[in-house]
């Protein structure tokens, strides 16, 4: 399989990995996907308390090239959008930027959903805080 | 100087050796001749190369040439030796056993043999890769007819026990077909020593060409008969008909000869190339484990998994190395390699491994940059790995070889 110039450049030159304290209250956790199947990632915001905007992302993951790329190429995405702007990456517009063949679309899903997965727990932490 | 790419992954094919080309070249130039042209010399000379070069692959196995019969490759020996065996003996029994482990092409013409009312016992194995003998006796019936088990696997490089294998076969007259493409030309194979009926060879893994490989098809006790699966002008004993492929022929008998003459330094240099690139990643990296066993195995083979990390962004991160991968994301249907299933390997490490195919033309210098290499992406690929992380939270490393 050849990959996109795209994904090769996230796959040599990941943007964020690494880890945000997960015990904070400012910082919202994602952990997706299963090591049987090939893919885990796990993906964390910061949230800034007054604005309300994510001011730090990072990620780690265990996948192929496609699967890199993708969640490197949210947590680019996430840093400075509020909650709701973050809530509006689909995976499809992954696909697009990083032109994921068919087979590799789960990864973009994969990515949402950590997405997703990160902020419900972001926002898990501040309703169980108030 | 080292020259990149490097080619590590001979058991998918092999380069074409020098000496065998030139030895095609007049085959392909002014020896065009059909070898079944009986009125004049371009027959003649053509029939006359293809015999020559049935003399070299039947020495290289212990045959006698008229057991030998050249096909297009593997998958059709494989297909011709079980079918023919099968549809050849129907009337004393419809029983085939073989292994979990087999290639594509022998699996798949049993499956092909279960619709057309033949039953197949696949065999399982060990966590090292190899058959137990005792549930291999237990499996032949009074039906059985055909035992199909490799020489050695294409994927863990493992040899099954085929000289004890043979003494079973012989004891309970069942025939005896071995997909031996990976183990003739690598380690001594005999097929009398290993009471072999039939064989299955290829010549682009012993450094011929593609497109051409054989069936042995014993003659002599017990005689072999097959009912061919390509009809037409009865080209090879009947057994295979079709215009022989001569410049293919003529390469393949010429690679086989050089197995030969250089099997016994050639196979200690490949293991030394191979051991050499086991330690060294072992040096480098914790948690790198081996797959199937590593007595029996193929000198030229390694097969490890990297523990946390996942195969195919390893392909990706060693662009310069060719290898390949049991993981899913390298193959079509999303399912990680079946051999490393059946041996016990769980998903997590069967996405992780990568398989090593050392041959003829690899050198030290080669191996040395494929372990430093490989070393360095491992390394930062577990930087970026959840999975590592947790297991260094939890102080769970090596637990996952349990």
């Amino acid at each position: 399989m050849s990959y996109s110039e795209k994904v090769i450049e996230h796959y040599n030159n990941p943007r964020n990995v690494g880890a945000l304290p997960k015990d904070d209250a400012t910082v919202g956790t994602g952990l997706v996907g299963a090591p049987e199947c090939g893919d885990v990632m796990k993906l964390q915001v910061r949230v800034n308390p007054d604005t309300g905007v994510i001011d730090d992302a990072k990620f780690k993951t265990f996948g192929c090239g496609s699967a890199i790329a993708s969640s490197s190429l949210a947590t680019e995405w996430l840093k400075g959008k509020t909650l709701e702007q973050a809530l509006e990456i689909k995976n499809v517009d992954i696909v697009q930027e990083l032109s994921l063949p068919p087979v590799k679309i789960h990864c973009s899903v994969l990515a949402e959903d950590a997405i997703k997965a990160a902020i419900a727990d972001y926002k898990r932490k501040q309703g169980n805080g108030k | 100087m080292l020259k990149l790419p490097i080619y590590m992954d001979n058991h998918a094919t092999t380069p074409l050796d020098p000496r065998a080309l030139e030895a095609m070249m007049p085959y392909l130039t002014d020896r065009f001749g059909n070898a079944a042209s009986r009125n004049h010399s371009f027959g003649w000379q053509a029939e006359e190369a293809v015999e020559a070069a049935r003399k070299q692959v039947a020495a290289l196995i212990g045959a006698t040439a008229k057991e030998i019969v050249f096909t297009s490759g593997a998958t059709e020996s494989n297909n011709l030796a079980i079918k023919g065996a099968a549809h050849m003996y129907r009337e004393k029994g419809n029983h085939i056993v073989t292994l979990v482990t087999e290639h594509k092409a022998v699996i798949d013409t049993c499956k092909h043999l279960e619709k057309d009312g033949f039953d197949v016992t696949y065999l399982p194995v060990g966590r090292d890769g190899l058959v137990d003998l005792d549930q291999l006796r237990a499996s032949i019936t009074s039906r059985t007819i055909l035992i199909s088990i490799m020489a050695a696997n294409n994927e863990v490089g493992v040899l099954q026990p085929i000289a004890e294998i043979g003494r079973i076969t012989r004891e309970r007259g069942v025939l005896f077909h071995t997909d031996a493409v990976q183990a003739a030309g690598k380690v001594p194979f005999n097929v009398d020593a290993a009471s072999v009926d039939m064989a299955s060879l290829s010549a682009h893994k012993m450094y011929g060409p593609k497109g051409v490989g054989a069936l042995y098809v014993r003659r002599r006790n017990p005689r072999v008969l097959l009912t061919p699966i390509i009809d037409g002008g009865g080209h090879e004993r009947g057994m295979r008909s079709g215009t022989l492929n001569v410049p293919g022929i003529v390469g393949f008998g010429k690679a086989a000869a050089l197995c030969r003459e250089e099997l016994p330094a050639e196979s200690a240099r490949v293991a030394a190339l191979r051991d050499r690139l086991y330690d060294g990643l072992r040096r480098n990296l914790d948690e790198v484990f081996v797959n199937g066993s590593m007595a029996h195995r193929l000198p030229g083979n390694l097969n490890l998994s990297f523990a946390y990390v996942e195969g195919e962004s390893l392909l990706m991160g060693i662009g310069d190395v060719a290898v390949s991968s049991g993981s899913a994301c390298t193959s079509a249907t999303l399912e990680p390699s079946y051999v490393l299933k059946a041996l016990g390997v769980g998903d997590e490490l069967a996405h992780s491994s990568i398989r090593f195919g050392l041959g003829r033309f690899n050198t030290e210098e080669e191996v040395d940059f494929v372990v430093e290499k490989l070393s360095a992406v491992v390394v930062r690929l577990r930087e970026m790995s959840p999975l590592y992380e947790f297991a260094r939270e939890s102080g769970k490393l090596l637990k996952m070889a349990e």
